[in-house]
C-alpha cells in the first residue's frame, strides 16, 4: 500500500499555472476580436447587417454580463453565425495582431516565462475562441488552452458554442478536470485572474494570485493574503 | 573601571525607558543590572562636500576618480537602497551629496552615458519618492526613471556570471554594471556589517549568488555579523568580491554617519535615565504616556514622518578593501563600548523599524530578526549573553503583515513555521520552491514586495542567535500564538520575565540591558577566571 502511494507521488507531474486571459494578461476582452470579425466581412452590407444584429442584442448582452458570463458569451458568439470556418482561420492572424497582441500587458510575457522556468505547464483558460487563443499560446512560446469553440456545420459557424462553455464557475471544474487528466496536484498549482467572477477558479488551486485585480477581488486577495500584482500599464 | 556608557543600576535608579515596537515603555530593572548606552554622537564633518571632493581626489589606493573618467565612456553608479540608515536620513541624504559632486565631475569630463542603479539585491523595489529622497530632486529629475532605476535580481536577461570562487560560489551580477567601463559604488555605511565587498556582492547580484552565503550553515558561523573578522558571511562575501573585482573596474565611495537618530529636542533618549534634568524627565514621561494612549495608526505616522538628523563623520574612496578598512574604524569609534564579562540575561527593547520595513509595519518575522539577528549580534569578541542564557525583549509581536511589502512572509510564518523552526530543514525543504514561486516573483519584480527567498534569509539571520541563546522571553506580547511560533515564551511584565529567567532555584543573575537604539555595540572581554569556559563555548559554536 505504502509502495503504491509512493509510486503515485513519484508519478505526479510538475504543477500547472492556469491563466485567465482577458483583463489578466491582456487589457482587451472577447468583444475586441468579435468587433474585428464583424467589421471584416466580404461586403459593406454584410458588415452593416452583422453589426445591426449584434447591436440589437446589446441590451440583452449588457443584462447578461451583469448576471451570467456564460449567457453573455453565448449571445456575443451568436454574431459569428454564418461565417465560414475558412474565413475565421484566414482572419485569425490579423485579428490576433490587431485585437489582442497590442493589448498585452507589458509584463505578461515575463510572468509566463517565470512560471515556465519553475517547470510549470502553462495553461490559458478563457472564454475567448480557440482560433484566437491558439495564436496567443504560440506567442507565449507554447501553452495548453482551455477555451470556447464555435459549433461548425458544413464548414460554417452555427452561432452556437460547443459545450462546455468556458465561463465563471465552469472554469473551476475544467481546471480540476485538466489537473486530473494531466496528473497535476492542485495543491501545487497556480491560478491567475483579474476578476472576482473567477474566485471559483482561484479557489481550486493551492496558489491563487490576483493580477490587475478589480476592487472586490483585491479586497478578497488582501483578506486571504493571496499574492497580488499588476502587469504594467498598456499605453 | 567601566566605560562611562556602562552604567550599573542601584536601588534608587529610575526605571529604564526602552522601545516596545512603536511605544516607549518603562521597565523596572533590579539593582546590579548593567546598562550599556550608546556613545554620544561623534562630531560631524564641518564641510561634507569638501570631504567628498577630497576623498575622490585622494583615494585609498588607485587613481583619483577624475583620472578614470574619459569622454564617451560607459559609467554605472550603484547606490545603497533605503534599508539604511534607520530611520531614513533627513535630507540631504549623504548619497545625494556624493552624487551631485560626482555627476558634476562626470559632466566636466564629457561622460554622459551614465546609469544609476539602486543596489537592492532581493530587497523590495523602491518607489519614486523613496528614490528621490536618496538621490535628491536634481538627480531624480534628470535620470529617473530611464537612467535611474532599481536593480532586478530576477531579470535573467540582464544578469551576467563573472565567475566563481574556489568554493564554487557563483558571482552573477547586473549586466549593465558588469559591462560598464567604470562602476562607481556609493555606499552609506550604517553598521559594520555593511559596505566593503558586500555592497556589490549583495546589492547587484541575483538570488543564485546570494544563496551562496545567505544560508543557515554560513550564518551559524558568524560570531558576529558585526565583526567581519569573525563572520563566515563576511568571508564568503570577500571571496566573491575578489572574483568580481577582477572583472569590474570598481571605484568605491563609502560614507559613515554618527548615531544621532533623534532630533535635538529628543536627544536625551541617548542618556542614562538617572541623569535627566526635570524638563527632560517630564518630556520622557510625556512620550511614554503618549505612545501608550495614541492609536496605532497615529504612532506609526509620527515615527514614519520622523527622519533622523544623522551627521556625516567620514567619506572614503578608492579601492574597496582599503576604503572599507577606514570605514570600519569609524564605525567602531562610534558604536563600540568596552564591556567586561558576559551576562546571564540580555534585555533589549525592539524598536518599530528594521532595515526591511521602512514605511511598513514590523511584522513578527522581522521582530525575530531584530532580536536574535541584529540586537544579539551587537558585539565584538564574545557575545554579551552567555551561551544558553536568556534574552528578554519588549514587543507586542502583533500578527500583522504589510501585504504589499511582505507577502512572502505571511506564508512563511503561518504555513512553514508551524511545521518546523529548523533553519536547515526550511532551507532544504522549502526555500527552492518559494524562490521560484511565479506569483511572488512577479510581486517582487513589478510591485514592492521582497523576494520570496527573503523571509528564509530573515529566519537564517536569527540562526547564530538561536544556536547561542537558551530561551527568549517576550514582555508585552499582545498574543500567545506568534511568540510560540517563533519558539519564544511570554511574560506580562519585566519582573515576571526575570522571575522566569531565574528559574526555580532563584539563582542570582548577571543582567545586561542593551539600551538601543541608537546603535551601540559591545566589545566584550571576559575576565581571566571565566575565559576558560568561554573558550570551550567558542569552540562549540565553531563546530
Amino acid at each position: 500500500m505504502l509502495d503504491s502511494r509512493a509510486q503515485l507521488r513519484d508519478q505526479k507531474a510538475l504543477p500547472a499555472s492556469y491563466f485567465d486571459v482577458d483583463g489578466t494578461l491582456i487589457s482587451s476582452n472577447v468583444l475586441h476580436p468579435a468587433a474585428y470579425y464583424l467589421s471584416h466581412q466580404q461586403t459593406p452590407l454584410q458588415v452593416a447587417l452583422r453589426f445591426g444584429k449584434t447591436l440589437a442584442n446589446a441590451p440583452r448582452m449588457a443584462m447578461a454580463e451583469l448576471a451570467d458570463r456564460r449567457t453573455f458569451n453565448e449571445l456575443l458568439f451568436s454574431s459569428y453565425g454564418g461565417m465560414s470556418s475558412d474565413r475565421l482561420e484566414l482572419l485569425a492572424d490579423d485579428a490576433f495582431n490587431t485585437a489582442m497582441k497590442p493589448y498585452l500587458y507589458p509584463k505578461a510575457k515575463d510572468l509566463i516565462k517565470t512560471s515556465r522556468a519553475a517547470g510549470h505547464e502553462i495553461v490559458l483558460i478563457s472564454g475567448t475562441l480557440d482560433f484566437m487563443l491558439d495564436r496567443l499560446a504560440d506567442y507565449f512560446g507554447g501553452a495548453s488552452i482551455i477555451c470556447n469553440r464555435l459549433e461548425i456545420k458544413d464548414g460554417y459557424a452555427t452561432g452556437k458554442l460547443l459545450k462546455p462553455v468556458v465561463a465563471g464557475p465552469e472554469k473551476a471544474r475544467l481546471i480540476r478536470e485538466h489537473a486530473r487528466i494531466n496528473n497535476h496536484d492542485l495543491n501545487d498549482c497556480f491560478a491567475f485572474s483579474d476578476s472576482y467572477s473567477d474566485v471559483p477558479m482561484l479557489s481550486v488551486v493551492g496558489h491563487p494570485a490576483a493580477v490587475n485585480p478589480d476592487r472586490r477581488l483585491s479586497l478578497l486577495a488582501k483578506a486571504y493574503s493571496w499574492p497580488m500584482f499588476d502587469l504594467g500599464v498598456n499605453t | 573601571m567601566s566605560h562611562p556608557c556602562v552604567v550599573t543600576l542601584d536601588a534608587d535608579s529610575a526605571p529604564r525607558v526602552i522601545f516596545a515596537g512603536d511605544r516607549l515603555v518603562e521597565v523596572n530593572m533590579p539593582p546590579g543590572t548593567r546598562c550599556i548606552y550608546p556613545k554620544p554622537p561623534l562630531e560631524p564633518l564641518a564641510d561634507v562636500d569638501a570631504a567628498i571632493r577630497y576623498a575622490i581626489n585622494h583615494p585609498e589606493g588607485g587613481d583619483p576618480l577624475f583620472a578614470k573618467l574619459k569622454p564617451g565612456m560607459k559609467l554605472t553608479i550603484a547606490v545603497d537602497d533605503i534599508s539604511l540608515p534607520l530611520p531614513p536620513m533627513k535630507r540631504p541624504d549623504i548619497r545625494e551629496r556624493v552624487l551631485n559632486i560626482v555627476l558634476a565631475m562626470c559632466a566636466d569630463y564629457g561622460v554622459d552615458d551614465i546609469e544609476i542603479i539602486i543596489a537592492l539585491g532581493v530587497h523590495r523595489r523602491l518607489r519614486g519618492p523613496e528614490i528621490k529622497h536618496i538621490v535628491g530632486p536634481k538627480v531624480f529629475k534628470e535620470y529617473y526613471p530611464d537612467r535611474l532605476y532599481n536593480h532586478d535580481a530576477e531579470d535573467h536577461d540582464n544578469l551576467v556570471v563573472l565567475g566563481e570562487t574556489e568554493l564554487g560560489e557563483v558571482v552573477e551580477v547586473n549586466k549593465r554594471a558588469a559591462e560598464s567601463d567604470l562602476l562607481l559604488y556609493v555606499n552609506l555605511n550604517f553598521v559594520p556589517m555593511d559596505g566593503g565587498h558586500k555592497s556589490v556582492i549583495c546589492g547587484l547580484v541575483s538570488y543564485r549568488s546570494l544563496r551562496a552565503h545567505h544560508n543557515p550553515k554560513t550564518m551559524r558561523q558568524c560570531h558576529s555579523y558585526m565583526d567581519p573578522a569573525a563572520s563566515e558571511l563576511a568571508n564568503s562575501v570577500e571571496r566573491m568580491g575578489k572574483v568580481a573585482n577582477q572583472k569590474l573596474n570598481l571605484f568605491t565611495i563609502e560614507t559613515t554617519i554618527n548615531n544621532r537618530m533623534f532630533p535635538d529636542a529628543l536627544s536625551f533618549l541617548h542618556k542614562n535615565e538617572d541623569d535627566l534634568d526635570g524638563k527632560e524627565r517630564a518630556l520622557l514621561n510625556g512620550i511614554v504616556q503618549a505612545t501608550a494612549i495614541l492609536p496605532q495608526a497615529a504612532r506609526e505616522k509620527i515615527f514614519d514622518a520622523s527622519p533622523a538628523p544623522f551627521g556625516v563623520t567620514g567619506v572614503f574612496a578608492g579601492e574597496t578593501e582599503a576604503v572599507h578598512a577606514k570605514t570600519l574604524e569609524m564605525c567602531w569609534k562610534q558604536y563600540c563600548v568596552p564591556v567586561e564579562g558576559q551576562a546571564d540575561v540580555l534585555v533589549a527593547g525592539i524598536p518599530y523599524v528594521s532595515p526591511y520595513n521602512v514605511h511598513a509595519f514590523l511584522n513578527p518575522l522581522l521582530v525575530q530578526v531584530m532580536a536574535q539577528g541584529y540586537l544579539f549580534n551587537m558585539y565584538r569578541g564574545h557575545p554579551i549573553l552567555k551561551k544558553g542564557g536568556t534574552m528578554i525583549i519588549t514587543h507586542p509581536c502583533t500578527d500583522r503583515f504589510d501585504h504589499d511589502q511582505h507577502a512572502p512572509y505571511i506564508d512563511f510564518v503561518h504555513r512553514l513555521l508551524p511545521e518546523t523552526r529548523d533553519a536547515m530543514e526550511l532551507h532544504k525543504r522549502y526555500e527552492d520552491e518559494y524562490a521560484k514561486d511565479p506569483a511572488l516573483i512577479q510581486m517582487f519584480r513589478t510591485g514592492h514586495a521582497y523576494h520570496p527567498s527573503h523571509p528564509f534569509f530573515m529566519w537564517y539571520w536569527g540562526e547564530a542567535g538561536r544556536q547561542h541563546i537558551g530561551r527568549v522571553i517576550v514582555v508585552g506580547a499582545d498574543n500567545e500564538y506568534i511568540p510560540k511560533l517563533l519558539g519564544w515564551e511570554t511574560a506580562a511584565t519585566m519582573e515576571d520575565a526575570l522571575y522566569m529567567a531565574r528559574g526555580e532555584e532563584a539563582r542570582k543573575l548577571d543582567i545586561t540591558l542593551l539600551h538601543a537604539p541608537p546603535i551601540v555595540m559591545a566589545d566584550v572581554t571576559i575576565p581571566e577566571a571565566a575565559s576558560e569556559s568561554a573558550g570551550s563555548e567558542g569552540a562549540e559554536a565553531e563546530s
